[in-house]
């Protein structure tokens, strides 16, 4: 028996055949797909330009160097606006998530069964809908502006600030929502003495963060013309003024590095 | 939470250094009371600035409130039929431009998370690594769309080179960060079979960030496809053009149907990932 098994050594495998087999075919699959995807994008493209765009990036490259610094007089209101329409909508947008938050988590909500698939769809849809879509209906809907702007970024927050904001609710410690309801506390009293000061930190942690990604988003809403710096990048691109593009673009580079640093300094100092 | 539960000390030691008050408040978020009120009075200023200078047109805003209503109300009666072949034909391309820039993506972003890992690459390599993770991450999707749609010309080849380019910042930061995580003593144990080095790579590193890797992968599927609306207002393909037309024409009930249809399959794609990952970890 033992001779049998030596003299047909087996080499040793990572997987055994089914799952060898498993895997090949799900290789196999993707492949497919991929090659599928690639070459319907392929037939769209006119191949054409992409062999000829090293030469374009490098003259857009040479047109873009040096920036125009003197269009900088004409930028710093668009950057107000800018940080403007990321921390009100922010604001805007913490004022309803919370309530969303709590009717959410599973142990605040009122209602398991009606109340919290509504804070769920709230959220989803939320979140699912980028904040430039969010803005060009606004634009549609109320008029270009700071404004439309604003309302954007605070609609596209709500699901992320409830999503962290009710997972945090649902992680606190019981005991202490206990210990006041001992006391004979309301309903309220317990939200405020019981709840509130476990997920504070949490909560201005998501905020800042979210703060952050805001600052980003709010850099291109004018794109669709909802305000801000990306109303004059949409504005230079259109006259091809390459050097105040580099010019633009430098701004929002400094500006992202800027939010992050605070962001990362407050976080640091709440956790 | 540590301040929290420290607090209560500090705050008896006050009450019986002082006149025992008769009334309790609950400790400050913020202890340091100059902080406290500076960063109040800063909030209060900044609202007051930031506030005053909005221009609102009410009369513009009375006037949409109209259009706002159509639009509710196009959300309850979505109009898929009207421009079904747009929209599906957008849907197809968005959803085929998720896949590619996925896949390449991820193909770049591997060597690149190995790169940018301190505990495997080699110092000129790695600051190379994560100087285009920072480059990648740095812009929104849609200004480098712009600049592929201006170098590439119009068409979903800029949207896909788009989608891969900010894939990469995304999934190499994220597996660098796992690699950088890793178990030492596995990789170091394959090492000791006097392996070579893509032996190791293989059988002592790979199978402990694969996980991790799937789940990112996916998570980032999500992502791309979401995105993938929103590459199209700048003429790179996918749903996003056939969006931005319907909204132009104020046909509320389409631009309904494309955001139900968007929604649908993020949510779809979230319970399918959730599932994979449970099957994964």
């Amino acid at each position: 028996m033992t001779e049998a098994l030596s003299s047909t050594p087996k080499v040793w495998q990572h997987r055994n055949r089914n799952q060898q087999l498993l895997s090949w075919f799900l290789w196999l699959t993707g492949t497919a797909i991929f090659m599928y995807c690639w070459q319907m994008i392929s037939e769209s493209t006119t191949w054409f330009f992409v062999w000829d765009a090293p030469r374009i990036a490098a003259d857009i490259g040479s047109r873009m160097i040096p920036p125009r610094w003197s269009y900088i007089s004409e930028l710093l209101e668009p950057l107000w606006d800018t940080i403007n329409i990321a921390t009100i909508g922010t604001m805007l947008a913490i004022l309803m998530a919370v309530p969303v938050a709590f009717l959410a988590a599973r142990n605040t909500t009122p209602s398991t069964k009606f109340v919290r698939p509504i804070a769920l769809l709230i959220i989803v849809s939320s979140r699912s809908i980028n904040s430039l879509i969010w803005a060009l209906l606004l634009v549609s809907i109320i008029g270009p502006g700071v404004v439309a702007g604003i309302v954007a970024i605070s609609l596209r927050s709500i699901g992320f600030i409830s999503k962290l904001l009710y997972e945090a609710i649902e992680e606190i410690d019981k005991d202490q929502v206990e210990a006041i309801s001992a006391t004979g506390a309301s309903g309220l009293q317990k939200l405020i003495y019981g709840i509130f000061p476990q997920i504070l930190p949490a909560f201005a942690g998501i905020s800042v963060f979210r703060w952050d990604i805001n600052i980003r988003e709010s850099t291109v809403l004018g794109y669709v013309g909802a305000g801000g710096i990306g109303l004059q990048l949409n504005a230079s691109l259109n006259v091809l003024a390459w050097p105040q593009v580099t010019l633009i673009l430098i701004l929002i580079l400094l500006t992202v590095i800027f939010s992050e640093w605070v962001s990362a300094k407050v976080r640091h100092a709440i956790i | 939470m540590g301040n929290m539960v420290t607090s209560p000390n500090s705050v008896t030691s006050e009450i019986q250094s002082t006149s025992l008050p008769k009334s309790w408040a609950p400790p400050p978020f913020i202890k340091n009371r100059i902080l406290r009120w500076g960063l109040m009075l800063g909030l209060v200023l900044y609202l007051y600035l930031s506030v005053g200078m909005l221009e609102v047109n009410w009369t513009r805003i009375y006037e949409g409130l109209d259009r706002g209503a159509k639009f509710v109300f196009g959300f309850m009666n979505p109009n898929f039929a009207g421009r079904w072949s747009d929209i599906s034909e957008g849907i197809i391309e968005s959803l085929m431009m998720t896949v590619t820039s996925t896949v390449i993506g991820i193909a770049i972003s591997i060597p690149i998370g190995f790169g940018a890992a301190s505990n495997l690459a080699p110092l000129p390599i790695y600051l190379f690594c994560r100087a285009i993770i920072a480059l990648s991450r740095s812009f929104q999707e849609i200004i480098v769309a712009i600049l592929f749609v201006a170098i590439f010309g119009f068409g979903p080849l800029a949207g896909v080179l788009t989608l891969s380019f900010a894939s990469i910042g995304f999934l190499s930061k994220l597996l660098a960060e796992d690699i950088e995580s890793m178990d030492k003593s596995q990789a170091e144990a394959v090492k000791a079979t006097g392996s070579p080095w893509w032996q190791w790579i293989n059988y002592g590193v790979q199978p402990q960030i694969m996980p991790r890797l799937i789940g990112l992968s996916l998570y980032r599927l999500d992502i791309n496809f979401r995105e993938s609306a929103v590459v199209g207002l700048v003429g790179a393909g996918g749903i996003g053009a056939t969006l931005n037309t319907a909204f132009d024409r104020y046909e509320y009930d389409t631009a309904a149907a494309i955001l139900i249809l968007i929604i649908g399959i993020v949510m779809l794609s979230e319970y399918i990932s959730g599932y994979i990952r449970a099957g994964v970890q």
